[in-house]
């Protein structure tokens, strides 16, 4: 018998990880995991709300990562794309990773499996955009402070990357979108959220916050950028489709064509 | 520091720089160190100019003041141009900030001839040595070995820098002779020997001795100017081929030349960059380095040159039709490698996806499989291929008539009406 049942839970990974659980513990054949910010009630579903319990989580982690490190990879990436209704195909593609004797991630003919793989694949592009598009300003006190707006929920996934090469400098990357940002204090990393009076992308008019030290070396990268340019090899179209126009206005090197 | 000085500089110094084709920021492993500054990995492209190039390094000259005259060189001794040199801490600093402001990857140094090739040298290492000493710098440094530096020196440089290169500029010996003639060819060769000498032995002592430092760890690289001697595609790539096996290689990379002074040895100035050439030269290096062809079935005496209105896997495919039509669900790895519009990543899906069931025409194309190429070079599980008896001249016109490259109207005979 088919058994369908909404669970409702907070929107974290652990919380959709735990909801994953009970899924599996009540051997749900489908579970309509929502997120409590746009939960829908089917007409004759019953619902339950999830709290997120990290154990349980934990357990669904390691259970998934012990069938196959890349799967959990695919799930994690494709969860943070935050795309509407990805939470019952995850759950649909974690029933059949465990279902299977051997390892199904690899398996490219199944349209579940590439779909996941593919949506995976774009939040780690993005990832990796938003490693190459950071660019910090110095503030007077001794911050490096950069504002980033990216497609996807990227934040969790580039804490490491920064923190391992920004060791021995203050930087604060955030994500204006979503309200959130990191803080490296010379320690750890920590998960904040500001009260930004006006978003400081890199414009031609200057800001009080940052030094006159930060314009200047803004300028020197500006002129690099430009006498590095080949100008008889002009080719627009491949310089937009590498450095899309909605990142331009945090990149210093693009501020005067914004 | 003098901001205006150092932007004047900068433009100069990266203006004469820039011919130089080589970005790479990957294949090091050098980690952050003492909660230092940086770190290398798989590379990053942090901008791209307007011509579509890739900025990961800060790549300028030390100096443009050189004692040599090789024609195809803008910064040769008779050119009259403005000449401007670096003192070695405001390269340091320069690199250090940028980096700091996650503009770069590190630095890519090179330096026109002052004096002579050891004192030239001897400079590059100062600045490396100064980053990673004083600054506990562990970001990517990309040194130029001069031609004719002497072994000691070479050494050197491999503690500091992550990837050397020496640039091979002409892949012909005459073609050298006729436009670099103060260059000797066995100075060229000489450093990249040394390189790859001492990256063996440090492989090997690592091996016994954990403590071993490390020494080029991204390896060495060059590059060849295309389109300035007349050379021929055979030409360029078997130079290449003996590139990277003679001196174990990580790139060579391919520069179409583009005219920068008035030479009656050269292509005059206004003269297009051969850019579809320089790509065709690309796609035969991949074919070389990951899809297992082998150089002397690109390019032999018979086809000295690549074809410019395919791209050269097809152009091997249509000239060896007999190998075709394959099986997608039975094929080994390397048969599936040599299809006309299947890349190393469909690859890798289809030898993955066969196992669970047989492949049909919707399974690849959702691979991403090139099926517009592809179709007439496989059968796969389905009742429908291509069954007509078609000679290759018919499949190459069907697929150039439903395709559209970027360098169409380059190549195509087709006269357009109101031009």
């Amino acid at each position: 018998m088919d058994t369908t049942k909404s669970l409702i839970y907070d929107g974290s990974f652990n919380g959709f990880l735990t909801a994953v659980f009970v899924g599996f513990e009540q051997k749900l054949t489908r579970a309509d995991i929502q997120c409590d910010q746009r939960a829908q009630n089917g007409l004759f579903s019953q619902t339950e709300t999830i709290f997120t319990d990290v154990h349980k989580a934990k357990r669904v982690w390691n259970g998934i990562k012990k069938r196959s490190s890349s799967a959990i990879k695919n799930i994690y990436f494709a969860f943070l794309s935050r795309q509407e209704g990805i939470e019952p195909l995850l759950y649909y593609y974690i029933q059949k990773l465990m279902a299977a004797k051997e390892n199904k991630g690899t398996d490219f003919s199944d349209d579940l499996v590439l779909k996941i793989n593919q949506l995976a694949h774009k939040v780690g592009r993005e990832k990796h955009r938003m490693e190459a598009f950071v660019r910090f300003q110095k503030t007077k006190d001794n911050i490096y402070f950069a504002n980033i707006e990216p497609d996807y929920d990227v934040i969790p996934l580039i804490s490491k990357h920064f923190r391992n090469r920004y060791a021995d400098q203050a930087w604060i990357i955030y994500d204006v979108k979503r309200s959130y940002g990191l803080y490296y204090n010379l320690d750890t990393v920590e998960l904040i959220s500001l009260d930004l009076t006006g978003v400081h992308v890199n414009s031609i008019k200057k800001s009080n916050a940052f030094t006159n030290e930060e314009y200047q070396y803004q300028d020197l990268w500006n002129n690099y950028f430009n006498s590095t340019n080949i100008k008889s090899r002009i080719n627009k179209k491949l310089h937009t489709q590498h450095v899309p126009k909605r990142y331009w206005k945090y990149l210093s090197e693009k501020k005067e064509a914004v | 520091m003098n901001f205006e000085r150092i932007k004047e500089k900068l433009n100069i110094l990266a203006d004469a720089a820039k011919y130089d084709v080589s970005c790479s920021s990957s294949g090091s492993n050098r980690k952050n160190k003492d909660k230092g500054l940086g770190n290398t990995g798989n590379g990053i492209c942090h901008t791209y100019t307007e011509d579509g190039r890739c900025v990961s390094l800060l790549k300028i000259l030390l100096t443009n003041h050189c004692i040599f005259d090789c024609a195809y060189c803008v910064t040769r001794k008779s050119n009259d141009i403005k000449r401007a040199a670096f003192k070695i801490q405001e390269v340091v600093d320069l690199t250090i900030n940028f980096y700091r402001r996650n503009y770069i990857e590190g630095l890519f140094l090179s330096s026109g001839i002052f004096k002579n090739a050891d004192y030239t040298m001897e400079r590059l290492i100062a600045v490396a040595k100064k980053l990673r000493e004083e600054e506990n710098f562990n970001g990517y440094i990309h040194l130029k070995s001069i031609p004719g530096a002497s072994d000691e020196l070479m050494y050197e440089a491999g503690l500091y820098a992550d990837r050397l290169s020496v640039n091979i500029e002409i892949p012909t010996i005459s073609g050298l002779k006729l436009l670099a003639p103060d260059k000797k060819h066995e100075d060229f060769a000489k450093p990249m020997l040394k390189v790859r000498n001492e990256i063996i032995r440090h492989k090997n002592e690592k091996k016994l001795i954990k403590s071993t430092p490390k020494y080029a760890p991204a390896g060495q690289s060059t590059q060849m100017i295309v389109g300035a001697t007349g050379e021929s595609d055979k030409d360029v790539m078997y130079s290449a081929t003996y590139f990277y096996k003679k001196f174990n290689m990580k790139r060579v990379y391919y520069s179409g030349y583009v005219p920068v002074m008035e030479d009656a040895r050269l292509p005059s100035i206004g003269t297009q960059v051969p850019m579809l050439r320089e790509n065709r030269l690309y796609q035969t290096d991949w074919l070389l380095r990951f899809y297992g062809f082998s150089v002397n079935e690109i390019l032999n005496d018979h086809h000295p040159n690549l074809d410019i209105d395919v791209d050269p896997k097809l152009s091997w495919a249509l000239r060896n039709l007999h190998h075709f039509p394959v099986d997608i669900n039975t094929a080994d790895k390397r048969m599936l490698a040599r299809i006309p519009g299947i890349g190393m990543r469909s690859v890798h899906k289809i030898i993955n996806g066969r196992k669970y069931r047989n492949l049909n025409w919707e399974h690849l194309k959702n691979m991403g499989v090139a099926l517009n190429r592809a179709k007439y070079f496989i059968i796969c599980n389905s009742r429908y291929w291509e069954r007509r008896d078609l000679d290759s001249e018919r499949i190459k016109g069907m697929i150039l008539q439903n395709s559209t490259g970027k360098f169409r109207n380059q190549y195509s005979d087709q006269l357009s009406l109101f031009s």
